[in-house]
């Protein structure tokens, strides 16, 4: 049983160490391990293409989780004082956000927009004071963080209910009878026995729009993510520059979710 | 009781706008052109016919594809996950149980892309086949065959299966399995009217996660089938973004989502069946 499970693990974690260990690889063989180096680190940092990428999706993936982390945890709050028909809705709403693939929620988005974009862009060139000077609606940061942040916010709702169902309503009560305003009480009640649960709803929003690829592919428009610059350069061939590139990314979800899961764990002790 | 009910409001208002935006309104317009039919120079142009859905045999392939690997990944997935979950339940002390699950689960948040891309190297002539060649085990071809794609659905998904098994096997009350033994049930016996049973919630569970988002892949097939073994999603992004044949295209997509409910159905009716049969799992 022991050998069984140690096997699992070797499956689950071997190809990963060997992409880590061969971006450190001084050759550009696949299969001989020639003598360490990080000179594909350096290849890649330095790759224009790759920096651009990179600062897309953090960007990205920043703008995303901060957007979904405070409007889910709003939602999420909300929601506690809901019932009946809204908040039917509302929970249909996060399954399917959750349960729909990621290619059809690409697809969807990018066929909407693209619509939508093709209706709206003749009519601001109408009404735009300056002629041929109104704003031209197209697919980039602006459609990447709205995807993103749909996928990202209903993780966080997720989250932060999970937390709050665990939370101890009577001391809520208590503080309104001490005379605590709302807001006071929010601030020194709420707010800190829910914040494990923000925090990590965060961690894995960012982790979850650093990571995709698959809607990004189809709404990214102009636009380049890590994942999707990966994607092309692998389909031109795999070079050890991406070992380097996938280590890195890699390393950055890892110490996201491990930060993530020590503050849920450390949550739950204290909570 | 008015002011708490407009903060309520305005709280949940930013959430539902982004809700209808970004997911009720591009889930309807997929749907209404799944009825259209494609402009010259592709696209969109709105009509009401149901030939796409008629024309839906032209992807066939594809259906075959996907309706045969997504189950089959499933099955495999289960296989492998049953004894890992069975391992980490029953096994283990708890000062190593936590470690060892997080171990498990934390693959399944990072890149899928990235960890695809591991099996290419692997199965790539350089990797596997080449190791076996110089062991004078022949050179067999892994990469871009069906072989190849269940491999990295076992790997991709296993996380998702073995989670669900573990919770059912965690909740499952030991003194049952201590009764079935004083009894004089041997191991077996007890594993398999007692233990296997009792986890079945957790194990339909896990395949349908699995089987749900099989369904919709596109990464896994893309880069370990090597455009010889594709999925519907394969079909969708050929579609949407190759012969841009948008009308079409939605409904392949709804067809998906068809199969997807029909499948979250079965599982509902199955799943009912069993006491307390409504299983919350989350994945963190």
């Amino acid at each position: 049983m022991r050998i069984y499970a140690l096997a699992v693990y070797l499956f689950l974690y071997i190809p990963i160490g060997i992409i880590a260990l061969f971006s450190f690889n001084a050759g550009r063989h696949a299969s001989q391990f020639q003598g360490f180096s990080t000179q594909w680190y350096g290849k890649a940092l330095t790759n224009p293409f790759v920096m651009d990428a990179l600062s897309t999706s953090l960007i990205v993936a920043l703008s995303s989780a901060v957007l979904a982390t405070l409007f889910g945890t709003m939602a999420a709050m909300a929601l506690q004082s809901v019932h009946g028909r809204m908040r039917l809705a509302f929970d249909a709403l996060i399954y399917i956000a959750v349960m729909v693939p990621g290619i059809v929620i690409g697809i969807a988005t990018l066929i909407a927009l693209v619509s939508v974009f093709d209706w709206l862009n003749p009519l601001l060139a109408a009404i735009w004071p300056v002629a041929d000077a109104a704003p031209q609606l197209s697919l980039g940061y602006g459609s990447l963080i709205a995807a993103h942040g749909l996928f990202a916010m209903a993780l966080v709702i997720i989250i932060v209910r999970a937390r709050m169902a665990g939370m101890d309503r009577s001391l809520i009560e208590a503080s309104a009878d001490l005379g605590a305003t709302p807001w006071g009480t929010f601030r020194q009640v709420t707010l800190p026995q829910i914040f494990p649960g923000i925090l990590a709803g965060f961690l894995l929003a960012f982790t979850f729009s650093f990571d995709d690829f698959i809607i990004a592919f189809f709404v990214a428009g102009s636009q380049t993510t890590l994942p999707v610059y990966v994607f092309s350069s692998i389909r031109r061939g795999v070079t050890p520059e991406i070992n380097a590139i996938g280590t890195m990314v890699l390393t950055v979800s890892l110490i996201m979710l491990i930060a993530a899961q020590a503050i849920l764990q450390r949550g739950r002790k204290a909570g | 009781m008015q002011r708490q009910d407009l903060r309520t409001w305005l709280f949940l208002a930013p959430a539902g706008a982004w809700f209808l935006c970004m997911l009720v309104l591009p889930l309807i317009v997929v749907f209404v052109f799944s009825f259209g039919e494609r402009g010259a120079a592709g696209g969109y142009v709105p009509a009401f016919t149901v030939e796409n859905f008629l024309n839906l045999g032209a992807r066939w392939a594809a259906f075959k594809n996907t309706l045969i690997l997504a189950p089959l990944g499933t099955l495999s997935c289960l296989l492998i996950a049953y004894p890992l979950a069975y391992f980490l339940a029953l096994r283990t002390s708890s000062r190593w149980r936590t470690v060892l699950l997080i171990l498990v689960i934390v693959p399944f948040w990072t890149s899928i892309l990235i960890r695809s891309y591991a099996w290419i190297y692997l199965l790539g002539g350089q990797g596997i086949p080449s190791l076996l060649n110089a062991l004078g085990l022949g050179n067999p071809r892994l990469i871009n065959t069906p072989f190849a794609v269940l491999v990295g659905i076992v790997y991709g998904y296993l996380p998702l299966m073995v989670f669900p098994i573990y919770v059912a096997l965690e909740r499952l009350d030991k003194r049952l399995l201590e009764a079935s033994s004083d009894l004089g049930s041997p191991p077996w016996r007890s594993f398999l009217q007692v233990t296997l049973p009792l986890s079945m919630p957790g194990v339909a569970t896990g395949c349908m996660l699995v089987f749900i988002l099989l369904m919709g892949e596109f990464l896994i097939p893309a880069m370990l089938g090597g455009g010889k073994v594709f999925f519907i999603g394969n079909a969708l992004v050929d579609l949407f973004l190759q012969s841009r044949n948008w009308a079409f295209g939605s409904a392949v997509a709804v067809a998906l989502v068809l199969v997807m409910l029909v499948t979250v159905a079965a599982y509902l009716r199955f799943t009912r069946r069993w006491a307390g049969g409504r299983e919350d799992v989350s994945l963190m």
